[in-house]
């Protein structure tokens, strides 16, 4: 930012000029060659990609083009019209966002209260605790699936043996259809170690002055709650929020782990169909790679609508005032 | 001040910048001011948060001890097996006898597989993601600006996007390979798995260039005035420094490639070849209720284990590392 004003005041040669100059020095050559392997792999592996792939979205791009048997031919936007008429889009995305819903909150909230417990017991027990909630985020996700399959096993499983222990009979996880969503989000809903970490660094992060002042204005436990801790950690809030909302869009591996077959793609599972499994079975099962190509762009479309609505709330609600950086 | 208006203002983090501290990414000990809780309060809930352990950690008791039940008893979900069986390594014989992990499918080749690339990938990507790191904080030069935000931009960007055309690139360039030098490095071989960490990686970028800026910049004053070059005020000074972020990156990394499904999906079809992510994927497919065959169950949690454990032993080991360098990211947000 001063760099602007200092440069907008300063006289001498116009900026173009001096910008122009800039690639004539060693320093600017050399800076590139550390540039160099990002700038390859933006250009190789991002941009081309990008491109590619907008271009393959109104194509007939199929196995037979890969194979070279028939030319790749343009369809307008015969693919877009086709994702809106095929009924397993509508299925795989209301799937998608009812786990998002479920999913997001519920671990943001999880996450919350266990940092404000943490910070409760000090700093000795808080960092072995932190540790214990820590674990279960560094479990793979296939491995999570495995967890999914058995101790989610209807009766059988550990998790309704549990629940028969306090008098509730707990569903068919695995089978009833309404039930598939929900498991695999309290499946998430345990490995929220990393949001739990990332909340309890910006609750750190709030002065400890603002809860004596507002505890001198006389304002309750939960009333400092809603108005100093909550404004001061929605920076973290937001982000989580942006985070696990992308990776709700993105919910391949638990699901595909427990639900699919990788070696039998005739057989599905509609309730755990979610978008990026579809996608995936489009463009690397079936070799749709037009058809995935728009499936694609549309998740694009959602992620970029999620982020900005995200700055936007940001710049609205988010408070970052006051933070504590050392 | 910079020669080169305006590119201070573009990237939407860049506030935490060069005249900020250094970022502390690691510290020694975890203490920092607490809130006054009374005795009541504090024993409630720590009785709260051990109910709360014992939930969080029970499916790994779990996991641990069905992985040593027979086939009869793996989903009796008892503390402990009332048998115990090894269901690892043993005599190969067909199915109604009992089955071993390791006879059943490659499975010490999906290991060494899974650990030779997570390990190579994560050492290629934190010497890659450091170098532009470097640049990028270091060297004042025209464009760089738009660069960054361009970088940042590419950390929003889902991953499906460019799978296709990248799955068909390296379709090209393995059949190019395969005609040209009869040696194939495209799909179908492990190369696509590993070769991108040669590029630097978006989120990883940020995260030492964070850390980079915290370096005084008198350190590469004085080394410039001893003569050194560019390239070796990066390897003495700058990487040394950043040691902490370097480690992060390599441990975020290993553990990315160790989860990673998809990228195995798509692109491995010898089944020798396989990562353990995928391996046990196979394992599930042919072993559960309706794989067909008679269930073994067994094996599938004998396999997740193998899966599960050596990140328990990462994490056991760089702990300070993995929570610090979550706890970074959100600061940034």
């Amino acid at each position: 930012m001063t760099s602007v004003t200092v440069n907008s005041t300063t006289p001498g040669p116009s900026r173009a000029r001096r910008w122009r100059s800039g690639f004539r020095e060693r320093e600017t050559w050399t800076a590139y060659l550390f540039l160099f392997p990002w700038i390859f792999g933006f250009l190789v592996f991002t941009l081309g990609p990008m491109i590619f792939s907008a271009y393959y979205s109104f194509t007939n791009y199929g196995v037979q083009q890969i194979a070279g048997l028939a030319p790749t031919k343009t369809v307008g936007f015969d693919n877009y019209r086709q994702l809106y008429n095929d009924p397993y889009i509508g299925t795989a995305l209301k799937n998608t966002f009812e786990y998002g819903l479920m999913m997001v909150p519920a671990r943001i909230i999880v996450a919350l209260l266990l940092a404000l417990m943490l910070m409760r017991v000090g700093s000795r027990l808080g960092g072995i605790f932190r540790t214990i909630f820590y674990i279960p985020h560094i479990t793979p996700p296939v491995a999570i699936g495995v967890l999914v399959l058995t101790l989610f096993n209807g009766p059988y499983g550990i998790v309704d043996k549990g629940l028969k222990l306090i008098h509730i009979n707990g569903p068919y996880w695995l089978t009833q259809p309404g039930w598939i969503k929900p498991t695999i989000a309290i499946m998430d809903v345990w490995a929220c170690g990393g949001t739990m970490v990332i909340l309890l660094a910006a609750l750190y992060g709030v002065p400890r002055h603002l809860y004596e002042a507002a505890a001198m204005d006389g304002a309750s436990k939960l009333r400092q709650f809603f108005t100093v801790t909550l404004p001061m950690i929605s920076p973290a809030l937001f982000f989580s929020f942006i985070i696990l909302s992308l990776a709700a869009l993105n919910q391949f591996t638990v699901a595909y782990t427990a639900f699919f077959n990788s070696a039998n793609d005739q057989q599905t599972n509609s309730a755990a169909l979610f978008y990026a499994i579809y996608l995936f079975r489009q463009a690397f099962r079936f070799f749709n790679m037009g058809f995935a190509s728009a499936m694609a762009w549309v998740l694009f479309g959602i992620s970029m609508t999620i982020t900005a609505f995200n700055i936007f709330a940001t710049k609205r609600f988010v408070f970052y005032q006051g933070e504590e950086r050392r | 001040m910079t020669a080169y208006g305006g590119q201070e203002n573009a990237p939407p983090f860049a506030e935490v910048g060069g005249t900020n501290p250094p970022v502390p990414l690691v510290r020694r000990r975890w203490r920092r001011p607490q809130p006054k809780v009374g005795w009541i309060e504090k024993v409630v809930f720590v009785l709260l948060l051990l109910g709360l352990s014992v939930l969080f950690l029970y499916p790994f008791e779990w996991l641990f001890s069905a992985a040593f039940k027979t086939r009869q008893d793996v989903l009796d979900n008892s503390f402990l097996p009332h048998h115990w069986s090894w269901n690892f390594t043993g005599p190969n014989l067909p199915q109604p006898a009992k089955q071993y992990l390791f006879n059943v499918f490659p499975v010490a080749h999906w290991l060494w597989n899974s650990f030779w690339i997570s390990f190579l990938g994560a050492g290629l990507v934190t010497i890659s993601s450091a170098m532009v790191a470097f640049a990028f904080a270091y060297f004042r030069f025209p464009l760089r600006g738009l660069l960054f935000a361009i970088l940042l931009g590419t950390m929003m960007l889902p991953g499906e996007v460019t799978m296709i055309p990248v799955y068909l690139l390296w379709n090209h360039i393995g059949n190019f390979t395969q005609s040209h030098l009869h040696y194939r490095i495209g799909t179908g071989t492990q190369y696509p798995l590993w070769v991108p960490n040669l590029f630097g990686s978006a989120f990883y970028i940020f995260l030492q260039r964070q850390f980079f800026l915290g370096i005084p910049r008198d350190y590469f004053e004085a080394a410039r005035m001893d003569g050194d070059g560019y390239w070796s005020m990066f390897r003495r000074i700058a990487l040394p420094l950043a040691k902490p972020a370097l480690i992060v990156t390599f441990i975020f990394e290993v553990q990315a490639k160790w989860f990673d499904l998809i990228t195995p999906l798509i692109y491995l079809r010898d089944i020798s070849t396989f990562t353990v992510p995928y391996g046990l994927k196979l394992i599930i497919d042919k072993f559960n209720l309706a794989g067909g065959s008679i269930p073994e169950y067994q094996l599938i949690v004998a396999g997740t284990l193998l899966l599960v454990l050596p990140m328990i032993v990462l994490f056991a080991i760089f702990q300070r590392y993995f929570i610090q360098g979550i706890a970074t990211q959100g600061r940034k947000g």
